[in-house]
């Protein structure tokens, strides 16, 4: 005797935005590749309810400068190209298949280098010159900084359609003007907090930014450090936008290798805590499974460095997709 | 628990308005039965089909099944949410490591003691494996026996008997059976067999089906074979296909109340690629499984996955904060330093944590920061000067120590010229993460 099943399927009344990344030749810029995200009208991956029109994108991080304080589990995959963002992103794009670039300007960082808005345009010329993938460019989290450097980034990648960020609810204006003027789209900070993150939302829009130009950053987490917060704060956004949001219906990026590596579970070696196992596996064990966890919750961009990471969420993404079989 | 109406409750009184529950109709006696201010006994009326019918419909949608025994019992499901900020996750997921039956001897005791090695420490709170699956590889029903009991000797972890032999299950609850084992699993075919077991030796059961329709429909026949302590083991083709199942078996639980599968989830996973099987492992106790049950045995493998869970079955709606008071590390001498942190918990812990790996002893003043991180509470003024002051002052610690340093968190720097000015010491700062601090201390700290 066969058993009916009650339907459980949800019909979801708002889909999240679809946003595209980087322009060819013909829409202004020089991208080889573009890069599609959102679209979803059903939570992450519930094939079975609705669709998910776009898999979720893997960004590589590269740097304006080289890294001084990255782990030899990261440094031995790119002290060989570090020297140069160029050649450091057509190494990820080519051998590690990035589908974009995560430009970060810690050269400019006051507590770093202190570098100046022509030095942050070259870097990001030098990136759009080595590889065809579309380019996010992220600040240094320094107001004042920002402001003073991203003009110049701004325009350096004009008409290339890229990801710039962050503006937050105290710093706003500038970026937000600049992505206008020179059709960049652009990401909200917002500190762990689903009500700010709508808020910064609606700050740039009142200056006439397209919604649909969002991505919201809704901070993010190590695994162990806080994961859990972000988690839910991320489940309770999407969930929003899905019942009508129109302020939360943005895609979600997670900056994921910034957090991870600067931990000691991912940082620490054998030698220091043997009872935690081979680093070598422990260190982009611990990026990827922060990263398997913020797929369920929505992440639409998670950025991440180590190769083994990025590989692996890889293919954990193509399998939910529905794509792979065990 | 799935709440009834009170007409659905008067649906199954007496209905004669006698008064002898102290209420003055049966109308008015439901509705207090439904508001949960009495309970149904207190009508001496009420028919035992009655009684049976409400109890029923009253049941949690989501039964709590006990594996394992004694202080070693481990619950599984009792879930009451799709997600987790709605109330909380109840019951972490059971994580258990695959042991078959086709090693060694020598192999099989190896790999018993290092899963039950695999136990570990994070902010305050142990975490580690919980269960043994041991899988019948072999042929030979005693050698599935043998394993057993080597794991049910060399291991005080709940069992987990994976075998399609109910002669050899037999032989092995034999010996193990006041553990409380899962037994792993009735199917289709062996469905009458493996009920008996059960209910012979008093131990729950898993139900392996390749659909939920198929799931459903043999858990009816369980139960009307009278076990009642049930795990749903939905076959699983993909990270996808899981996903939907699970996911699927959650909301007809809770949102349907459709009983046939109102149990816990297992889900068995196989890994030749750590990374692969961790994905798996993760999405499975982020969304929805009560026990997974995997391959993998590595330290390097298990801690992010023990986070995992430890961090998606942290209550939301207990604010993670340690008590504010003078903690010490080691045996304090009067040339100990003294450093400020935050209640938050992740960030005592990480600080405590850290000073050990110091082997400096030394004090840990903590400010009340209403379980903020050292960020976060700078930004909402409650870490200030005066409130570290004020802190440090009342445990009377700088009147313990020979010197007058005090050691403040690298992200507020900003603050040492106002506690150098309010507490009349001298303000040291500290490193930006608390992975600075075993160098700080070795290197930097002098009295």
């Amino acid at each position: 005797m066969p058993v009916a099943i009650p339907d459980v399927k949800k019909t979801w009344p708002n889909a999240i935005n679809v946003v595209t990344l980087g322009a060819t030749k013909e829409e202004g810029g020089t991208r080889t590749v573009k890069v599609t995200v959102g679209g979803a009208t059903a939570l992450p991956f519930h094939h079975f309810e609705d669709k998910m029109p776009y898999p979720p994108a893997i960004a590589m991080e590269v740097w304006d400068v080289a890294p001084q304080d990255w782990p030899d589990a990261l440094a031995e995959h790119f002290q060989d190209v570090w020297h140069d963002p160029g050649l450091w992103a057509k190494k990820c794009v080519e051998q590690y298949g990035a589908d974009l670039i995560c430009l970060r300007l810690a050269g400019c960082d006051p507590v770093r280098q202190n570098r100046g808005p022509h030095e942050a345009a070259q870097a990001v010329k030098r990136v759009l010159e080595s590889v065809g993938v579309p380019l996010i460019v992220w600040g240094t989290g320094n107001d004042d900084k920002d402001n003073e450097i991203f003009p110049a980034v701004a325009e350096a990648a004009s008409g290339e359609n890229c990801l710039l960020g962050t503006i937050t609810e105290d710093n706003y204006k500038t970026l937000v003007a600049l992505c206008t003027a020179y059709k960049h789209k652009v990401i909200a900070e917002s500190p762990c907090d689903v009500n700010i993150a709508k808020q910064v939302n609606i700050l740039a829009t009142d200056m006439g930014f397209k919604p649909e130009d969002i991505v919201i950053y809704p901070t993010s987490a190590a695994l162990g450090y806080g994961l859990e917060y972000v988690y839910s704060v991320m489940e309770r956004a999407r969930l929003a936008a899905l019942r009508g949001d129109k302020m939360l219906s943005q895609p979600m990026i997670c900056d994921i290798g910034i957090e991870v590596w600067g931990v000691k579970e991912a940082k620490a070696s054998e030698r220091e805590l043997p009872e935690w196992g081979a680093q070598k596996e422990r260190g982009p064990l611990w990026e990827a499974t922060t990263a398997y966890v913020y797929l369920l919750a929505g992440a639409d961009i998670l950025i991440l460095r180590h190769p083994k990471a990025v590989a692996s969420v890889r293919e954990v993404i193509k399998q939910l997709m529905g794509d792979g079989l065990t | 628990m799935a709440k009834l109406t009170g007409i659905e409750i008067y649906k199954h009184l007496p209905k004669t308005n006698c008064g002898d529950c102290n209420f003055p109709t049966c109308m008015a006696f439901a509705m207090q039965v439904a508001a949960k201010k009495v309970g149904l006994e207190q009508c001496p009326h009420v028919s035992a089909e009655a009684k049976a019918a409400l109890s029923e419909a009253q049941a949690p949608p989501m039964r709590t099944v006990t594996i394992g025994a004694g202080d070693r019992a481990l619950k599984l499901g009792g879930e009451t949410v799709l997600f987790r900020h709605e109330e909380k996750f109840h019951h972490p997921t059971v994580i258990a490591v695959r042991v078959r039956d086709d090693l060694s001897e020598s192999e099989l005791v190896q790999r018993i003691e290092k899963i039950n090695q695999l136990q570990f420490v994070r902010v305050g709170q142990l975490i580690g494996v919980n269960a043994i699956a041991l899988e019948q590889a072999a042929q030979d029903a005693s050698r599935f026996a043998q394993a057993v009991k080597l794991a049910a000797e060399k291991s005080p972890l709940a069992l987990i008997l994976s075998s399609a032999d109910p002669q050899a299950l037999t032989e092995a609850l034999k010996i193990c059976a006041e553990r409380r084992p899962l037994l792993c699993a009735a199917t289709k075919e062996n469905l009458k067999e493996f009920a008996t077991l059960a209910k012979e030796f008093k131990c729950p059961l898993a139900v392996h089906a390749a659909t939920l329709e198929e799931l459903a429909e043999l858990t009816q026949q369980i139960r009307s074979l009278g076990v009642e302590d049930l795990v749903l083991h939905p076959e699983i083709t993909g990270l996808a296909d899981g996903l939907a199942k699970l996911t699927q078996l959650r909301r007809l639980a809770l949102e349907k109340n459709f009983r046939a599968v109102g149990y816990p989830v297992m889900v068995s996973v196989t890994g030749s690629d750590p990374f692969l099987e961790t994905a798996y492992v993760a999405t499975f106790v982020c969304k929805y499984a009560s026990l997974v049950v995997m391959d993998g045995a590595e330290r390097s493998q298990l801690l992010p996955i023990l986070t995992a869970r430890q961090n998606i079955f942290t209550d939301p709606q207990v604010p993670n904060a340690v008590e504010a008071k003078l903690y010490k590390v080691g045996e304090p001498t009067p040339q100990s330093p003294v450093l400020v942190t935050t209640n938050f918990a992740l960030t005592y812990f990480t600080v405590e944590g850290e000073v050990e790996n110091s082997r400096v002893p030394s004090y840990i003043a903590v400010v009340d920061t209403g379980g903020l991180g050292v960020l976060n509470a700078y930004a909402d003024d409650k870490l200030t000067a005066e409130a570290i002051v004020k802190a440090v002052k009342s445990y009377g610690v700088m009147e313990q120590v020979a010197h007058k340093k005090l050691v403040i968190p690298g992200l507020v720097a900003v603050l040492k010229g106002e506690i150098e000015d309010l507490g009349g010491w001298e303000v040291l700062v500290g490193p930006e993460e608390a992975a600075g601090i075993p160098a700080y201390l070795k290197n930097e700290w002098k009295t």
